[in-house]
């Protein structure tokens, strides 16, 4: 038996659903509507409109990048100390809200935050000043955390509670405070994980244009809102598989700078 | 006699209602090789990391070089511990894995310079400052290990089963490696092991543990050679361990004869246990012997036979560099003096002895 054979389902399937599809965003992106090879889909990033929503889209998922680390980070230190039946159930909790759809959880958050929507009923009821963050990108970044948070957990969770406890007994035992433990053994060993979380928050992130859709109303556009509206509604797929390579760019740059920073190749690279 | 560098008073330790150690009392010289010895959950790990700082006692004090340290933090003590799996820091070469304590008490460069270059000699690893932990065997990770905390100059090393990870030619040498440091370094160490070898053939005192309680305290041969009761003598070595009557003082009856031994004071037709080590068996002609018996197994283990001998009902265990073959009818003698004579433990509880005073 060729063992080689048990990968071939594999491998139909990647090159009909991933290989293909991208050589025809390839193909798309550098040619012009008469088929000839052109790099005006690609250069048209620079075209203000479009170069706003690359920098907003960038802006945007790097803050909630941030966000989730800030978040994640002291939720992992915790989950990681505490012993297995505890954790698990964290854990569950963390892990619940993904089971439910991700656009039922976005348009959850619309309703909960639009001008008369739940929460603000709730506030006019106390008589307390109305919270107007609908349409706003501080909108699009809370549905960004909240959708990508378990994205930034999970790696983290994993590299810390691997970390030898007689490591960081050690590194006390030599005379580190907790402080100096954290940041000179802890917080090192910890980078693998933080990298890759980076990673699996900041792509989707750049990416979505669904929370944008749906919590920035139309008035905030996002690259991802932009190549969107080129395939659905202009239906200039030239200029939309254009945009796209760039922002494959942006996605290839970032996953380099993790691989490279992180010298334990420990990274899922995605 | 030296001074007391270490004070365990009346320590008391329980994890989740389970009693680990009850009323500990032990205390450790200046510049002793004292091992605790037992089987796993004995408390001996436990009795490390309270005096490591890694555990709080429930009850009692910790007094080290004249001062209560009980409540301590790890950072604030003036002692080191080598852990069981080397726990290097594996982000950091070798060099600043041994350079990590002197950098956080802020030595200059070159002091900490001097003292990588001087720990690396010592444990014979010159060179190998710009190596990473992976890149080397388990001996040599252990060696950083005992590197790393030696450079701080500590009064005391803590050393957690630290051979339990190498093969058993390494381990002996190690063994020796060990014995030599503490040596030229002058520091007293702590160890931890479950190796009756290992604890034999480094110490200067054994610590025997059981069930949280010390079962016996003593020197390598007083422990092997007077073990004070059933348990030790059972983990220390192999042995024969026989119920028994001690008819009078100096006489005792095994197995139904009657032996001469060397032990006074137990009172007349007391029941004790008695303790007859495999190599301390002699086999004679059966009219020679004491008992007479039947061989009924025979092993070679290199230095010697390996015998199983049934006599009254008993598998006596005989270690000899003569071989009689299975079936032979043998005489079984044994000289007074290595008759080792105890008490027999009135409850499970009381295998426990009083600690030294």
């Amino acid at each position: 038996m060729n063992r080689k054979l048990l990968s071939a389902p594999f491998i139909f399937w990647s090159t009909l659903f991933i290989i293909v599809p991208l050589c025809m965003v390839f193909y798309y992106g550098l040619t012009d509507k008469s088929g000839a090879f052109s790099l005006e889909n690609i250069a048209a990033i620079a075209t203000p409109e479009h170069s706003k929503a690359l920098w907003e889209a960038l802006k945007l998922s790097f803050i909630s990048t941030i966000i989730c680390l800030l978040l994640a980070y002291p939720l992992a230190m915790i989950l990681a100390n505490l012993n297995v039946n505890q954790n698990s159930f964290i854990v569950l909790i963390f892990v619940l809200p993904m089971w439910m759809n991700f656009l039922l959880r976005t348009l959850a958050w619309q309703t909960l935050l639009e001008k008369t929507g739940v929460i603000n009923s709730i506030l006019n009821a106390l008589n307390l000043p109305t919270l107007n963050i609908i349409n706003t990108p501080t909108a699009i970044v809370l549905g960004m955390v909240y959708n990508f948070l378990p994205f930034m957990v999970l790696p983290l969770y994993n590299v810390l509670v691997k970390i030898d406890k007689n490591v960081i007994n050690a590194a006390r035992d030599l005379g580190a405070n907790g402080f100096q433990t954290f940041c000179k053994i802890i917080f090192p060993l910890s980078l693998p994980g933080m990298f890759s979380g980076i990673t699996m928050v900041f792509v989707p992130a750049l990416t979505t244009f669904v929370i944008s859709k749906i919590l920035g109303g139309s008035k905030i556009l996002l690259i991802g809102n932009v190549i969107e509206q080129e395939f659905t509604q202009t239906g200039n797929w030239h200029l939309g598989s254009g945009l796209s390579i760039v922002l494959m760019l942006f996605i290839i740059l970032n996953m380099v700078i993790s691989t490279v920073t992180d010298k334990e190749g420990e990274v899922n690279t995605l | 006699m030296k001074n007391e560098l270490v004070n365990l008073v009346n320590i008391t330790k329980s994890y989740d209602g389970q009693m680990v150690l009850d009323d500990l009392n032990l205390y450790i010289r200046e510049n002793e090789f004292l091992t605790l010895l037992g089987p796993s959950g004995c408390g001996k790990t436990t009795t490390l990391r309270i005096l490591g700082g890694f555990e709080k006692p429930d009850k009692g004090q910790v007094v080290f070089d004249g001062q209560d340290i009980t409540n301590l933090p790890p950072n604030k003590r003036n002692l080191n511990t080598v852990f069981q799996k080397y726990a290097l820091f594996t982000h950091m070469t070798i060099a600043e894995n041994i350079a990590f304590g002197l950098k956080i008490k802020n030595k200059s460069k070159a002091y900490i310079n001097d003292k990588i270059k001087y720990a690396l000699k010592l444990v014979n690893l010159d060179g190998f400052e710009h190596r990473m932990p992976d890149s080397l065997s388990g001996g040599q990770q252990q060696r950083i290990a005992i590197a790393r905390a030696i450079v701080n100059e500590p009064k005391l090393l803590l050393l957690d089963e630290p051979l339990g990870a190498l093969d058993l030619k390494l381990r002996q040498d190690m063994q020796y490696e060990l014995i030599r440091l503490k040596n030229e370094l002058g520091i007293t160490f702590i160890y931890v092991t479950h190796d009756q070898e290992e604890a034999l053939t480094m110490s200067d005192t054994i610590v025997v543990m059981n069930q949280g309680y010390i079962q016996q305290i003593g020197t390598p041969e007083s422990i092997y050679n007077e073990p004070e009761n059933a348990f030790v003598a059972d983990f220390i070595g192999d042995s024969n361990i026989i119920g028994a009557t001690m008819i009078q003082d100096r006489l005792v009856e095994i197995l139904g004869a009657r032996f001469a031994c060397v032990d006074e004071g137990f009172g007349e037709n007391q029941p004790v246990d008695v303790v007859i080590r495999p190599e301390d068996v002699e086999l004679v002609a059966p009219e020679e012997g004491s008992i007479q018996g039947t061989v009924t197994h025979l092993i070679f283990k290199g230095v010697h036979y390996e015998m199983e001998v049934t006599a009254h009902g008993f598998e006596w265990l005989v270690q000899s560099t003569k071989m009689c073959p299975i079936g032979t009818k043998v005489g079984i003698k044994v000289d007074p003096f290595n008759i080792q004579i105890m008490n027999k433990p009135e409850s499970e509880d009381e295998e426990a002895v009083g600690v030294n005073e």
